[in-house]
């Protein structure tokens, strides 16, 4: 059983937008307003119960995912949340000097 | 290039409306994700890390001017403004929104394009060598005979739904630029001993968890019975293919289950009953097709343009890329040009909407209205008057689109990796950027001399790294990403699978270690002709493990 | 369970029989190809019809000449995704030349539903309680189409080159009613 704090995460359905599931038991996209469970327990019944929101055609997918809490408040704790967690890529994409009318 | 008639329209329309249906009756509730899923993946349409990705095909990799620019349109209306263009010759849009897709298969079908089999356990985009149709070394044009598989392979109702995705390839010169003996089937066009071309059928070929190099199964096959015999490949497939693994479940696992001599004698077994039916290809439609592709009007040319001379004279900028990226053409007076996706920092393969308005113009302007799609994820201008490259240059100088690193270490081909797609274990594109901007100065590129790096980020390799020169492959550990380098692959005639060199990298350590790999290979090489490529096949990976993990690992084998 | 079949919903009056059931003497049953081989005198000297429902892993071109004998063969798609099946559907009809129904049984999507038609099915078991309008609604999406398949309907290729005859199709120029009825 894991010992590590978890949230709940899924895709909107919509635009497959990156969002967390919350106390208040909807999605946010935001990864802070995410709920946290500590017992395992307590987070399979959140996940049972987010999956209200596929058949509601909400999300797809909600899957639960370790987090650790740090000074800073919750993080998650693999690459590949932290980067779902941004919304995009971990780099910027050099449009400035591409996009727009180009010279010549 | 091919163009539509009636019957594809209506075709590539009638897809369009139905996947509408599937869309609306998804979003009313009436299909679940489960019975949904199989169906916008054989529209091409995935669900990824941050958003949906829509890949759209491009057959055989040829775009006219027109259809770039509607791919520029898509981009900017539907999405954020670029396209990355892919290693099966396909372009990628990272973030349509699903009520959209019915809408965007629409804008594509007005130019004759569609997201038909990108994905799904069926026959996918069937890849051709990129310079199709205008190479010097060309036996026969692969592209009629892509275009005549794409059309049997589109909506066949036997092979949709297949043990797991299948992928076929297209090669007309005996220089192998599609890859074709790492594909499911590979075709090669031959000549026999009566000078008939005919084709030569690989069969198994594929990377991903288990890397094999394809078997072949026939020496040569006369034109008029490919789709019979590739029906007869794929219905051994379809019903022998293991479906209790998807892991196990490529052509390619059963080809090495039953044996390449066996496998062949059963698809000769059943080719032999199929071969004359309705599958037996009428020369009327070949000669149709043919027509498609016939030669443009190319013009009465000198082969020398003192223009072109001079201004190499003049310019050693210009003079460097038309030594790296300008390939002969087989017409006199006409070049190939190849338009680098590889600007160092940026991401490998992206085009924004402007470059690709940009394109379309120049295609209009200095290659007769075509553009194409490597699967280097680097596009193509193929009919440049010499007169007209210097000229051409500029303007894509000007829109970064001139990189001179045609073939060298920093044209890197990377999957969309961690940053993006849903299956990754690591990011790619960042080391990819690390990696060019580390090796960008021009003279170290032509110190290094050929040589192909190739990045995934997971082990289904859609970097294609088993086949690179150098590869990398991005592993978890924890959740944390490491790199683990590979090197000795080729894709070509003379393809072979990259060995693991030891450990892997951190993402900090990455770098250092490529770089300790090539000053291996700069310090020990025997002349500076010896490509890498040859090198390690000559000394293997010792030197190589020396290197970077100190003497004492040289003998043992490589820590997993 | 009910059968789609001639456009409608219809009922099913088949039943299939396990290997260790007793075989109804009066009603039409199916059977195992297993049991077809070992027990096929009796079974067709009963006074209803008899048929074999083939699992997909198994190889069609066993039933061999019996397919003549056979009024019902049914292919198996246990899972939508396992596409064994068509495969089998087409041996049946283009080999061994099988002229009797063809049924699928299984989890059928109305979105393969097209497709087992192209490959010479002509029935399709589905529960009583399901809408059959998107089945049929799935036969009219396509008016095209440019592979040969097992159903005998007219291909792009034909009507692209209408003064070539096609070189002779491999076993039956078979189109069953079923499928003729819903051909645009």
């Amino acid at each position: 059983m894991a010992k590590a704090p978890q949230m709940i995460t899924a895709n909107r359905l919509s635009d497959g937008a990156v969002v967390y599931f919350t106390a208040g038991k909807g999605w946010s996209v935001s990864f802070t307003d995410g709920a946290v469970w500590n017992d395992q327990e307590g987070a399979e019944a959140a996940l049972t119960e987010s999956k209200e929101s596929v058949k509601a055609r909400i999300v797809v997918e909600p899957y639960l995912f370790d987090i650790a809490l740090t000074d800073a408040g919750p993080k998650p704790t693999s690459a590949r949340e932290r980067i779902r967690a941004d919304h995009k890529p971990t780099f910027e994409p050099d449009y400035g000097s591409w996009t727009g009318p180009i010279a010549g | 290039m091919y163009r539509y008639d009636e019957f594809d329209a209506t075709i590539v329309q009638e897809r369009v409306n139905q996947f509408r249906g599937q869309v609306a009756r998804r979003l009313a509730g009436e299909l679940t994700e489960d019975q949904f899923r199989p169906l916008r993946l054989k529209n091409g349409l995935y669900l990824q890390l941050h958003a949906y990705m829509l890949r759209i095909a491009i057959p055989y990799g040829i775009l006219s001017s027109k259809q770039v620019r509607k791919l520029a349109f898509i981009a900017r209306r539907y999405d954020r403004g670029y396209g990355h263009f892919t290693t099966r010759q396909n372009i990628q849009f990272h973030w349509p929104q699903l009520p959209d897709v019915p809408d965007i298969l629409q804008h594509l079908a007005d130019v004759e394009m569609h997201a038909i089999q990108t994905s799904g356990n069926c026959i996918r985009n069937v890849t051709a060598d990129q310079f199709a149709g205008v190479a010097a070394d060309e036996i026969e044009d692969p592209r009629i005979w892509a275009e005549i598989v794409r059309q049997w392979s589109t909506f066949h109702p036997e092979f949709s739904y297949l043990p797991r995705k299948f992928k076929i390839a297209v090669t007309g010169a005996p220089d192998d630029r599609a890859a074709v003996r790492v594909h499911d089937i590979g075709l090669r066009i031959v000549k026999n001993e009566a000078g008939e071309a005919g084709f030569e059928v690989w069969v198994g070929g594929g990377l991903g968890r288990t890397p094999i190099i394809a078997v072949r199964i026939r020496k040569f096959l006369p034109k008029e019975h490919l789709l019979s015999y590739l029906e007869a490949i794929l219905r051994v497939y379809n019903l022998l293919g293991r479906r209790d693994n998807i892991y196990k479940a490529r052509i390619k696992i059963l080809v090495q289950a039953t044996g390449g001599e066996k496998f062949a004698a059963m698809v000769e077994e059943e080719w032999q009953k199929i071969k004359d039916g309705p599958l037996h290809l009428p020369q009327a439609e070949v000669e149709r097709i043919h027509r498609y592709f016939a030669p443009p009007a190319y013009e009465t040319l000198a082969d020398v343009d003192p223009a072109f001379e001079t201004a190499k004279l003049e310019n050693a900028e210009f003079a460097r890329w038309a030594r790296t990226n300008v390939v002969k053409h087989k017409v006199r007076g006409y070049a190939i040009v190849n338009v680098a996706l590889k600007l160092e920092g940026a991401t490998p393969g992206d085009a924004s909407a402007d470059q690709m308005d940009l394109l379309a113009d120049l295609a209009d302007a200095c290659s007769l209205g075509e553009v194409r799609v490597t699967h280097h994820q680097n596009l193509v201008l193929p009919n440049v008057r010499k007169r007209d490259l210097y000229t051409l240059w500029q303007r894509l100088k000007a829109a970064k689109l001139a990189t001179s690193n045609l073939g060298f270490i920093s044209d890197i081909i990377a999957c969309p990796g961690l940053d993006y797609c849903n299956l990754a274990n690591a990011r790619s594109i960042p080391v990819a950027q690390r990696l060019a901007r580390h090796f960008s100065d021009p003279r170290k590129l032509d110190d290094i001399g050929e040589l192909r790096l190739n990045i995934s980020g997971c082990i289904n390799a859609c970097g294609h790294h088993h086949v690179g020169h150098i590869g990398i492959l991005g592993v978890d550990k924890q959740g944390q990403e490491f790199y683990q380098v590979t090197v000795g692959g080729s894709s070509k005639d003379d393809a072979s699978l990259g060995r693991i060199v030891g450990a892997a990298f951190s993402e900090d350590d990455i770098v250092p270690a490529i770089d300790t790999i090539i000053n291996t290979y700069l310090a020990n090489r025997t002349e500076r002709g010896e490509r890498f490529l040859d090198y390690v096949r000559r000394v293997g990976v010792d030197p190589f493990k020396e290197a970077l993990y100190g003497p004492a690992t040289a003998r043992r084998p490589a820590a997993e | 369970m009910a059968l789609l079949q001639h456009g409608a919903l219809q009922p099913n009056n088949w039943r299939f029989v396990g290997d260790d059931a007793a075989v109804p003497p009066e009603e039409p049953v199916t059977v195992s190809l297993k049991r077809w081989q070992a027990e096929n005198e009796t079974l067709r000297g009963r006074n209803a019809a008899v048929g074999v429902r083939l699992k997909n892993d198994e190889e069609a071109l066993a039933l061999g000449e019996d397919v003549h004998r056979l009024s019902l063969i049914e292919v198996e798609f246990p899972k939508f995704t396992d596409g064994r099946a068509f495969s089998q559907a087409r041996i049946l009809r283009d080999k061994l030349g099988y002229k009797g129904e063809l049924r699928a049984v299984g989890t059928i999507l109305r979105d393969q539903y097209f497709y087992m038609t192209r490959c010479g099915i002509d029935s399709v078991e589905l529960p009583e309680d399901r809408p059959i309008d998107g089945y049929l609604a799935a036969l009219k999406e396509f008016s095209a189409w440019y592979q040969p398949a097992s159903d005998g309907r007219v291909t792009v290729l034909e009507l692209r080159h209408p003064a070539k005859a096609p070189a002779g199709r491999s076993g039956a120029t078979f189109i069953s009613e079923s499928v003729a009825a819903h051909s645009a």
